[in-house]
């Protein structure tokens, strides 16, 4: 049977992890790599950097922390943030990652998806979304952090990446980002009902009891979150023993 | 030594580091010629059939690959390189394989389900197998395809997966192996099973 996925997601900038962590057995609680690593140790099915380096001078040390990261973590891992070509997408898959998220370069350049998914693969191939809701069922699609309104409705653009040959979508709610009230669960089941592809529900995980719904309500194929997991409010470990407790089949 | 044939088709560090990891060396390889001087080889891959198989003949790996199977020596092939041992593949028409195994490649039924079947899935074991040693049965690994191998003879079947269907995740016959899933992205058990073959590779 295929399992539920649970992801921990990382902000990175200049290569180290931007929110700090609550890790006490680290000796660098910066670091993505050790964070990384500790987290395939207790289970992380997969991992997400997210790289928010304003800069382009800091590209070279994202680099070198996925280089680091492919030797050390044997779970597959995306990295997103910054990428905006066929060019760097190579240049990351080269450098250990799994699969690459784009994000405003698909909206920008939809072929971007297209092109990726043709000499990469679709596997590899993430679109981000980040939604707000803007009428009763309807959301549209934000780009920069939430604030600049695109008018491309959100089931619409999942569709039509779908097509494109995006292997996954990861789908964050803008409502509920750091709110850590639940997914949206309208949002998140509406986006897995209309997409033959697997989604990552993302945005306002706050306990246990979100992640198993929007696994269950929410139809989504993996959870992803990231305080509730570097604050060490939960562990990965407890995470999965709950949600195999409510059914749901997770890998132990 | 463990030879990882490099063929084009993606990324085989992680096969690499994954063998390092568990006390093994394994080096990139890609000329035929070189496989004779390596206990145990592997051919990982990802990608489209009939791209692989151009590859695989533009360099000359076809026959050098059979010899090793037919010579016993351990022989690994991961994912696409699973698939590739088969006789043929319906990936864009009908493609002939290495023909190492009996059999077929065929789409996998996209009734209700998403295809590609991407994520952590579980084994059931079928028959014992040095490769298999210390692995729990219902243990999942990491898999990541729209291709699955459809041996003719049901004996090679060493552990299957449902997804829609039972499939042959591990196949396997004397020393030559196919693992659908990816051991190097599988965690604690996907490297168990490099180790496994590390040391069939030290015991020959």
């Amino acid at each position: 049977m295929l399992l539920k996925r649970i992801i921990p997601c990382l902000d990175v900038t200049g290569g180290r992890v931007v929110k700090g962590t609550n890790f006490v057995d680290l000796r660098d609680a910066g670091d993505p790599v050790e964070l990384a690593t500790v987290y395939d140790r207790e289970g992380a099915d997969e991992l997400v950097f997210l790289d928010i380096t304003a800069s382009s001078d800091g590209r070279e040390t994202v680099l070198d922390m996925v280089q680091q990261t492919a030797e050390k973590v044997f779970i597959p891992f995306t990295v997103g943030g910054g990428i905006r070509t066929i060019e760097d997408m190579r240049v990351m898959l080269k450098a250990g990652a799994d699969k690459v998220a784009i994000n405003t370069a698909a909206i920008k350049n939809p072929q971007l998806v297209a092109d990726g998914a043709a000499k990469f693969g679709s596997q590899c191939i993430v679109v981000a979304i980040d939604a707000k809701q803007v009428g009763a069922k309807k959301w549209e699609i934000f780009t920069h952090g939430g604030r600049k309104l695109t008018g491309i409705d959100v089931l619409e653009w999942a569709c039509r990446v779908a097509k494109l040959g995006a292997g996954e979508i990861l789908l964050t709610s803008m409502d509920r980002d750091g709110t850590k009230n639940g997914f949206d669960i309208e949002l998140t089941s509406a986006v897995s009902e209309a997409v033959h592809i697997p989604v990552i529900a993302s945005g306002g995980v706050g306990n246990l009891a979100h992640i198993a719904e929007g696994l269950t309500k929410g139809k989504a194929s993996a959870a992803l979150a990231a305080s509730i997991f570097h604050f060490r409010t939960y562990s990965i470990r407890q995470t999965k023993e709950y949600l195999q407790q409510q059914g749901i089949p997770v890998r132990i | 030594m463990i030879a990882i044939i490099d063929y084009g088709m993606g990324n085989l560090r992680s096969v690499q580091k994954g063998f390092e990891k568990v006390g093994y060396q394994a080096e990139i390889v890609t000329k035929p010629e070189r496989l004779a001087d390596y206990q145990g080889v592997v051919l990982p891959g990802v990608g489209a059939f009939a791209d692989a198989m151009k590859n695989l003949k533009q360099m000359g790996m076809v026959e050098a690959i059979q010899n090793i199977t037919a010579s016993n020596r351990p022989f690994l092939g991961i994912c696409l390189g699973q698939q590739l041992l088969f006789e043929s593949s319906e990936e864009w028409g009908e493609t002939p394989g290495l023909g190492i195994f009996a059999g077929q490649v065929r789409r996998l039924p996209s009734t209700g389900l998403k295809v590609p079947h991407i994520g952590w899935n579980q084994i059931e074991l079928q028959r014992p197998s040095p490769l298999l040693v210390g692995i729990p049965n219902g243990t999942a690994f990491y898999f990541v395809h729209s291709y699955y191998v459809a041996p003719a003879d049901q004996a090679i079947v060493l552990t299957t997966t449902e997804y829609g269907i039972y499939f042959a995740s591990i196949v396997g016959q004397k020393n030559t192996f196919g693992i659908q899933f990816h051991p190097e992205k599988s965690s604690r058990w996907g490297l168990e099973i490099l180790k496994n073959f590390g040391k069939l590779v030290d015991a020959c």
